[in-house]
């Protein structure tokens, strides 16, 4: 079956405009009496949250920390996009638009993506008006920086921490509603299912994650944005609770779940340093501007360098294999995150990597410290040729760039950055996959909506630097408010929403059995013990490169491990008051289904898109011989899995991709 | 307006106010004392002065006593509002990790120039009332009945610093208005919300005054003890 | 190395709870302080125990979550960091560890290391925001120029992850360094002008009626502050207040 996008018909760039005009609305007396549920406050929810409450809905809101503020887009380090074409460098929507599709390998939805350019300046302006502190230039106006090697300056940031600016000012907006009482918000709260009447979804059943109670919420639409599921793989840059739950009992619910194998791994994260690791950290992005990535050509330096023997700077500038400017001479340390993340492997798995894990290269400051240090030399006119003073001036500059990120590493890994090259490696990051979401945002449960990272729609196979942060409040501020209303316009006589019916009492019985089987299993292993085993099946089978054999195996053994778990998780303490390890259950019973689909999804996707790699989908020759390989013929479609009980009995459904407006090209970085 | 002396924020406030109004007056009242050391006769004269004038007698000093009053019990309105506001403490605390002894025990240093006040009271201004206005005699001399006898402010003054007792207690009070002063200083102008390009330059001053005003005091009161000692 | 935990175990917010002691071994100095956390109640799970309760979500020291009072310092005795990003090479092999809740009477503990910060929310609903509407329709966000120097303090103050530990550190339990952060942030900005005087008023009588202890001056706050948001903010906010306390 043919999933139908609801795609406006017309002219890409009227589109939007003309859909906006005649679309339904709903008038603001019949908006008092119109419930809408929004599950988690981070920028997509906590944008549309507000901005829903503000045309007039009430509101509920929920999120599992304990503040709304507190939601991983917090993460978000290095800034937010928009086609402001401040710098006069050539930017337009046209262009964010056709970067956003090319970044993602052409597997996203054209009309979407254009919205989302369309609608990003807009962000910057609202993020302004409610006293976001961008970074700024002497002149008073905004600056901007470029990132993720695209050709224009358009990113907008604020230091390193661009996300928890930009949340805090949909938490402020929230925080009016909340006050004006049109949002209730709901802490420590966790959203345990849909609740579906007569085909709608018409509420969600929750727990009080303080006082276990389950509780019957009930609303005329339902809109999830509840981020991404990188946590699969257990190691990730995500928070220690972002979970895949909601969007999985959506999916259980009747809402498809696109492109699952869509993962973004990103290439520079501080290496696992022992069995107790429990996250990852990112280092920004930025980083691979100044950096060189190299490890030992010889094996003997490799073995002196793990053995503690041998230190990284005393190996000669001919011994190092430079393997990205090897490999890739036009863009070299630029290259797509993805592509650079899956090289850092191929040295890796070749036994290159440098630390006792054998899984980290070195991202070397050196050379920058020696350019920027000879450049301030000349600037003041002083020696260029003393090693010592350029190595003093090239220090200072690389600390005004990148001060808090070597700060940062120093208190993690206690080595001084300045000194010897930091040790990196790839880690899970963001899931481009997620929720099918139609034009208006809505699953193919009608009156479920899915915004922000939880749904599939902008970034195709592979996202670009600071477009995560665009697409949130793209979604919860501009797009979902309107598209929303169409469909509560056939609402404004239903009335209150009962939660004593029959649906709701099923929900409920459903999630108490369930909280009820964990709290009473006699088994003998810890949650994390069965999350680890997954992660670890799911980044070596199914992690930066995959195969038919690979992923075969990873099917059986999550299939197996989820029997085990079953059978023999163990949870301690009671269900009546805060109990960590019973939702980390709950959790983990919900990604050991998604990691099956997952491993299923990219066994269907016989090609190699953006971040999803298939070793037998490989350029055979020519220059790119090696490289990942695109199949447009057969797989410019989205994969949106429909339910059937078992993961592996999910129904497959194609929304062929339809490409109008932009050519497909192969991506080349030689 | 109204209100201000309930919030936080109105109430340190006025306790900086009450603050920097007792500073200043610390001042006025070393500067008088420190006469004493070089020019008895100019501290009998400017004692008499201060003693006599209405102005000094009738305003200013109501003003300071209620200045002083008032900053105690808002001390301890704070204090005790401040208690209430961890009810449970910890088991570990390393509070010297993180900031000054003198800004964690301004109670404690507050409670023992308390102490002081009262004795000094004792000492000085309770003779001083009586003699004034229950004895009625406005002359300021040694011997009312007798012009030529001179001024007993000065005399009274050494005659108290004979004591080892009082000395110590003196010395011992002043080191604690010391450390008072060391938090207090800047804590008042910090509560008023003073920032601006002379902050860092009154800090250093506030040091300084914290330091050499206490300093003084235990100076002339040891000067004057020495002085009776050694003779 | 081999530690002792002295750890506070409270079964919910009515229980009296206490200290416990626990001895965990085979401690890697690379570990966090929560993944020695983590190793400690993974070993409690197996022997049928019931696992530390805490707060920590983002685990890299910007969501705020969470917290902890370990060895008498919020967040430990490194400098700015969070809990999280705590390592374990900052304590000794044999070292006695005291790790307590954040404790204030406007953070009641919820269980064990878990407290209850919603006071901070609701000081933040009652005027932590510039009343704009979300449509999007507001003017040109190059419109209003901004002094840098002007826009880099506000910057500054807005870095505050709202964990708590100004008020777990203060000996009065205060709140101040939290709220002159947010209501610098925007008294410094000039969209955040127009309300100034009833965002100050609001958002300090939230503030008091929460319970929180008063400002007096220590420093304390602003040393422990993972992300050290100065005591500045603090004196803005008076000035703000008296400012707006005149006009009002």
């Amino acid at each position: 079956m043919a999933l139908d996008s609801k795609t406006p018909k017309g002219p890409i760039a009227d589109k939007w405009t003309n859909y906006k005009n005649k679309i339904d609305l709903v008038n603001p007396a019949n908006k008092r009496n119109i419930d809408v549920i929004v599950v988690g406050t981070g920028l997509a929810g906590g944008s549309a949250a507000a901005t829903l409450a503000e045309l007039g809905y009430n509101v509920k809101a929920f999120c599992f920390q304990d503040s709304p503020r507190r939601a991983h887009s917090i993460a978000a380090q290095g800034g937010i996009n928009a086609a402001k074409n401040y710098q006069g460098d050539g930017d337009s929507t046209y262009r964010l638009f056709y970067d956003t599709v090319k970044g993602g390998d052409y597997r996203s939805r054209e009309a979407n993506v254009y919205r989302l350019a369309e609608v990003s300046a807009n962000i910057i302006d609202q993020c302004v008006a409610q006293g976001v502190p961008f970074a700024r230039e002497y002149g008073g106006l905004l600056d901007n920086r470029s990132f993720g090697g695209v050709l224009v300056s358009r990113t907008f940031y604020a230091a390193g921490q661009t996300g928890q600016q930009l949340l805090l000012g949909a938490y402020s907006a929230m925080n009016r509603q909340i006050g004006r009482g049109k949002i209730k918000m709901y802490n420590r709260h966790e959203m345990l299912d849909v609740v579906k009447v007569d085909g709608k979804a018409r509420g969600i059943i929750t727990r009080n994650l303080i006082t276990g109670e389950i509780e019957r919420h009930s609303a005329h639409a339902v809109v999830l944005g509840t981020g991404g599921y990188g946590n699969v793989f257990f190691l990730s840059t995500n928070a220690m609770g972002s979970n895949v739950t909601a969007a999985w009992k959506a999916h259980k619910r009747g809402a498809y779940f696109a492109n699952p194998c869509y993962t973004q791994i990103h290439p520079t994260c501080i290496p696992v340093s022992g069995d107790h690791q429990s996250k990852l950290t990112l280092m920004s992005e930025s980083l691979r501007n100044d950096g060189r990535i190299w490890v030992p050509k010889n094996m003997k330096d490799v073995e002196a360098i793990r053995n503690k023997t041998l230190k990284p700077t005393q190996i000669a500038e001919e011994d190092r294999d430079y393997y990205l400017e090897r490999r890739y001479p036009a863009f070299g340390n630029l290259v797509p995150r993805d592509v650079a993340s899956r090289a850092a492997k191929e040295r890796c798995d070749a036994g290159y990597g440098v630390n006792a894990t054998g899984e980290a290269v070195y991202l070397d400051f050196a050379s920058a410290i020696e350019r920027y240090g000879k450049e301030q030399a000349h600037i003041k006119g002083l020696n260029e040729n003393d090693a010592v003073l350029v190595k003093k001036l090239g220090q200072e500059v690389v600390k005004n760039k990148y001060g808090n990120l070597f700060q940062m590493y120093e208190k993690i890994v206690d080595e001084n950055p300045y000194e010897t090259p930091m040790m990196i490696y790839p880690a899970v990051h963001y899931t481009m996959g997620g929720v099918w979401v139609d034009y208006n945002l809505m699953t193919t449960v009608p009156g479920l909506y899915c915004i922000g990272e939880a749904n599939f729609s902008d970034h195709g196979a592979n996202r670009l630097g600071a477009s995560a942060l665009m697409q949130g409040l793209a979604d919860g501020y501009f797009v979902l408010p309107y598209t929303i209303g169409d469909y509560l316009s056939d609402d404004i006589r239903t009335g209150a929403i009962s939660t004593e019916t029959k649906e709701f009492e099923e929900a409920e019985k459903e999630v108490r059995a369930k909280i009820d089987f964990f709290i009473n299993n006699e088994g003998s292993h810890s949650v994390d013990y069965f999350h680890k085993k997954l992660g670890k099946i799911m980044w070596n089978k199914v992690g930066m490169s995959r195969n038919v054999k690979g992923l075969t195996e990873a099917i059986q053994e999550i299939k197996a491990l989820r029997e085990q778990f079953w059978k023999e998780v163990k949870v301690p303490g009671v269900n009546d008051e805060l109990n960590e390890e019973l939702a980390k259950a709950g959790r983990v019973a919900d990604f050991l289904e998604l990691g099956e689909l997952f491993a299923k999804d990219a066994l269907n996707r016989e090609e190699s898109c953006g971040g999803h790699f298939r070793e037998d989908s490989v350029e055979l020759d020519g220059e790119q011989k090696g490289e990942a390989l695109r199949n447009d013929e057969d797989f410019a479609y989205v994969a949106a899995w429909e339910y059937k009980g078992e993961p592996s009995d999910a129904i497959l459904h194609k929304e062929n991709l339809e490409f109008n407006d932009i050519e497909l090209k192969q991506r080349s970085y030689k | 307006m109204s209100g201000i002396l309930n919030s936080s924020i109105g109430r340190k406030f006025a306790m900086a106010l009450s603050a920097l109004f007792l500073m200043f007056f610390l001042l006025q009242h070393f500067a008088i004392n420190i006469l004493s050391v070089f020019s008895p006769e100019t501290f009998n004269s400017t004692s008499h002065f201060m003693g006599t004038f209405p102005l000094v007698q009738y305003v200013l000093q109501p003003v300071l006593i209620f200045g002083v009053i008032f900053h105690f019990v808002m001390g301890f309105v704070l204090e005790i509002r401040n208690n209430k506001a961890r009810q449970v403490s910890y088991a570990k605390n390393n509070g010297g990790a993180n900031s000054t002894w003198m800004s964690r025990n301004m109670i404690w240093s507050g409670l023992a120039i308390l102490a002081f006040v009262g004795l000094h009271f004792y000492d000085f201004w309770f003779p001083e009332i009586n003699t004034k206005f229950i004895e009625g005699d406005m002359t300021g001399l040694i011997d009312p009945d007798n012009a030529q006898s001179g001024f007993r402010y000065f005399e009274e003054l050494q005659h108290k610093f004979e004591s080892h007792v009082r000395t110590i207690i003196y010395v011992i009070a002043f080191v604690f208005l010391a450390l008072h002063l060391l938090h207090g200083f800047n804590s008042a102008f910090q509560s008023v919300g003073a920032n601006n390009k002379y902050t860092k330059g009154l800090k250093n001053f506030g040091k300084l005054y914290a330091i050499i005003i206490p300093l003084g005091f235990i100076f002339i009161a040891l000067f004057h003890h020495l002085k009776h000692v050694l003779s | 190395m081999n530690l002792t935990l002295k750890i506070w175990r409270q079964k919910n917010a009515s229980d009296k709870g206490k200290l416990v002691d626990y001895k965990i071994s085979d401690v890697s100095p690379d570990m966090s302080f929560l993944e020695m956390l983590d190793v400690l109640n993974e070993q409690l799970i197996n022997t049928g125990d019931e696992p530390v309760a805490f707060d920590h979500d983002c685990r890299e020291g910007i969501c705020g979550m969470c917290s902890l009072y370990i060895n008498g310092e919020a967040h430990g005795p490194d400098r700015g960091v969070t809990t999280c990003q705590l390592h374990m090479r900052m304590f000794k092999d044999g070292d006695t560890i005291f790790i307590e809740p954040f404790r204030a009477k406007a953070f009641p503990v919820i269980k064990d290391l878990v407290v209850d910060r919603s006071s901070f929310d609701r000081i933040q609903h009652a005027g932590g925001f510039i009343s704009v509407n979300t449509s999007g329709n507001t003017i040109d966000a190059n419109a209003i120029p901004v002094n840098k120097a002007d826009a880099d303090e506000a910057f500054e103050a807005a870095t505050c992850i709202g964990c708590g530990a100004c008020v777990a550190t203060c000996k009065n339990s205060s709140a101040m360094l939290f709220v002159g952060a947010k209501v610098s942030q925007f008294a410094l900005l000039p969209q955040g002008k127009v309300e100034a005087t009833d965002r100050v008023l609001n958002m300090v009588k939230q503030m008091d009626e929460e319970g929180f202890g008063n400002c007096t001056n220590t420093g304390a706050c602003e040393v422990e502050c993972p992300k050290g948001i100065s005591l500045e903010n603090i004196a803005r906010m008076n000035r703000e207040y008296l400012k707006a306390s005149l006009k009002g």
